[in-house]
């Protein structure tokens, strides 16, 4: 029962439940993870939304679309393979394979990591969610140049062989959660995870073709205000959720969800105001992504004063690491690393500052009087940086190997609504003929999008 | 004194305007046009519409230049637009009777000669 020890020790303590080996099935506990469920699924249409806004209009629906696919195809690798591989049996690196295909995935409150007190298959499916939107998030730093079909094999891919493995380690009482390092809901399993995976991606990949001889703008800020605004109301879910219960954790998570961000669009817009006398609309926007992952790996760990400081602290190292990475030869378009990455390193260093075992009744960071937790949260860190990374760099190659990875330089110009999909997000109808059904299609397949223009 | 009318891809408007900057063509007006040429069809479907798209994106240049511009100007347009590609457009070099600057009254050659 190694393994089982800190979840369950978790939990017990943080639902504020008396701690015993059989937890009894909560009716309120089911009610908020179904709300929470929802809430965390809805954050991958919002950021699409986020997403879409940030590319020119050409690529919006292609960039949506990354998104959106990954609902279907992460979600099923979830359901088949995943969660067996993520959140199973004894093993310190990998799951077994004892839920696969759901099997023994049931409605009894037992899962094999965790005593929960909600059904198995809610439990399942709440971490489905996580896994989904962790491998949306790594489309960003692909947008404008990614072949569609190539992408999809990356991410469904990708989510068995690096996510789960991570989620093992961390949430699975693996070796990760062993060794001490904390992190309440996801900062090293989903954001340093997809921060990494992007700028790997991003380097493999290569700059888009236009990336540094043109200005390539946002062709829809309000999109990246509807998207962000939906990533924060999702975030509730994603970690007032990760208490697992309807407990008095989940609720210090959800005032912590809300504080932290509320502090990184201060410092945020006070440093654009100082560099620049203007606040920006796409910072603000980045802020709250900024300040939502910073407080992830610590939601339930700190005082909401701290809270506030880590948002503020947040900004700075993401702020400057986005200046860099504009000036730098590297193509990560939407800034994942810097948003996700580097936002997502800043919150599990400071969780390992801020932590007090008088709020969490767990641990206690560097300022109650533990210095070496940091060190245990670095080393955690770098762990996850380091497999995220090479593990991310061996699959892209496998895939490129399979099928390209980019397209043509042709189709990048021409965008890739057109060429991936044969849809356009803004069409006026004019020109547009309508094909008969009697009419039969070349080869049921549009022909290149080549010369049309 | 010749105006020069170039219709090019869209996505090839920025590589057009830095050849013409390097060229020292400034003064220039372009438009979003659509029109159809010789390409080859693009299929669209929208939940089982499929529809055939007979226009295309493109993008007009107008540029007034005087008599020894009009060389430069058009090899710059031609080096810069081409892909090799059905689509890459057209330039038409049209006489002009008479230009006005509007801000000085100024006719003809001097009004097509940029500001110093």
């Amino acid at each position: 029962m190694k393994n089982l020890r800190l979840p369950a020790f978790l939990l017990a303590l943080l639902a504020g439940l008396a701690f015993a080996e059989d937890p009894e099935f909560s009716a309120a506990d089911t009610a908020w993870m179904l709300v929470a469920t929802g809430l965390v699924l809805l954050m991958t249409p919002a950021l699409a939304f986020f997403y879409g806004g940030l590319v020119r209009s050409k690529n919006v629906l292609n960039t949506m679309m990354m998104s959106f696919s990954a609902l279907g195809f992460v979600a099923v690798a979830w359901a088949l393979l995943g969660y067996s591989l993520a959140l199973s049996g004894e093993g310190n690196f990998i799951g077994d394979l004892r839920y696969i295909f759901l099997n023994n995935v049931g409605l009894e409150n037992k899962g094999a990591i965790a005593s929960i007190t909600i059904p198995h298959l809610l439990w399942m499916v709440f971490q489905g969610t996580f896994a989904i939107i962790t491998a949306a998030l790594v489309s960003g730093a692909v947008v404008e140049r990614m072949r569609f079909p190539a992408f999809l094999l990356f991410i469904t891919l990708w989510s068995l062989v690096v996510y789960a493995p991570l989620a093992k380690w961390v949430w699975g009482g693996g070796f990760l959660a062993d060794l001490g390092a904390w992190d309440f809901a996801g900062g090293t399993v989903v954001h340093i995870n997809a921060g990494i995976a992007a700028l790997v991606a991003a380097m493999v990949l290569g700059v888009r073709k236009d990336f540094g001889r043109q200005a390539i703008l946002p062709h829809s800020v309000p999109f990246v205000l509807l998207g962000a605004a939906f990533l924060w109301f999702g975030w509730f879910g994603f970690n007032a959720g990760s208490a697992w219960a309807a407990s008095t954790s989940a609720g210090l998570a959800l005032a912590n969800t809300i504080l932290a961000p509320a502090a990184t669009i201060v410092a945020w817009s006070l440093i654009d105001l100082f560099r620049t006398g203007r606040v920006t609309a796409v910072g603000l926007a980045t802020a709250i992504v900024v300040g939502l992952v910073v407080i992830t790996p610590a939601a339930a760990f700190v005082s909401p004063l701290f809270a506030l400081v880590m948002g503020a602290i947040g900004a700075f190292p993401s702020y400057y690491v986005l200046l860099w990475r504009a000036r730098s030869g590297l193509d990560d378009s939407l800034d994942v690393f810097a948003a996700h990455g580097v936002a997502g390193m800043t919150g599990a260093i400071l969780t390992g500052v801020f932590a007090q075992e008088s709020v969490n009744g767990l641990f206690n960071g560097l300022i109650a009087g533990n210095p070496a937790q940091v060190l245990i949260q670095a080393l955690a860190v770098l762990i996850a940086v380091a497999y995220s990374a090479l593990a991310t760099f061996v699959l892209l190659k496998l895939v490129g190997a399979i099928t390209p990875l980019r397209a043509s330089a042709k189709e990048e110009g021409l965008g890739m609504d057109v060429t991936q999909h044969g849809e356009e997000a803004y069409t006026s109808g004019e020109g547009a003929i309508l094909v008969r059904s009697e009419a039969p299609l070349p080869a049921g397949k549009p022909k290149p999008a080549g010369g049309t223009d | 004194m010749k105006l020069v009318v170039a219709i090019i891809r869209p996505e090839k408007l920025n590589e057009v305007l830095e050849a013409l900057f390097k060229a020292e063509v400034r003064g220039l007006s372009i438009s979003r046009v659509q029109g159809h040429g010789g390409e080859t069809e693009r299929v669209e479907t929208y939940r089982g519409t499929t529809v055939k798209m007979e226009l295309s994106e493109k993008v007009r240049l107008e540029i007034g230049v005087s008599d020894h511009f009009v060389e430069p100007t058009v090899r710059a347009i031609l080096a810069s637009a081409r892909t090799g590609e059905v689509g890459d457009g057209k330039i038409f070099v049209l006489p002009v009777e008479k230009v006005y600057r509007i801000r000085t009254g100024e006719e003809d050659t001097a009004a097509v000669t940029p500001v110093a």
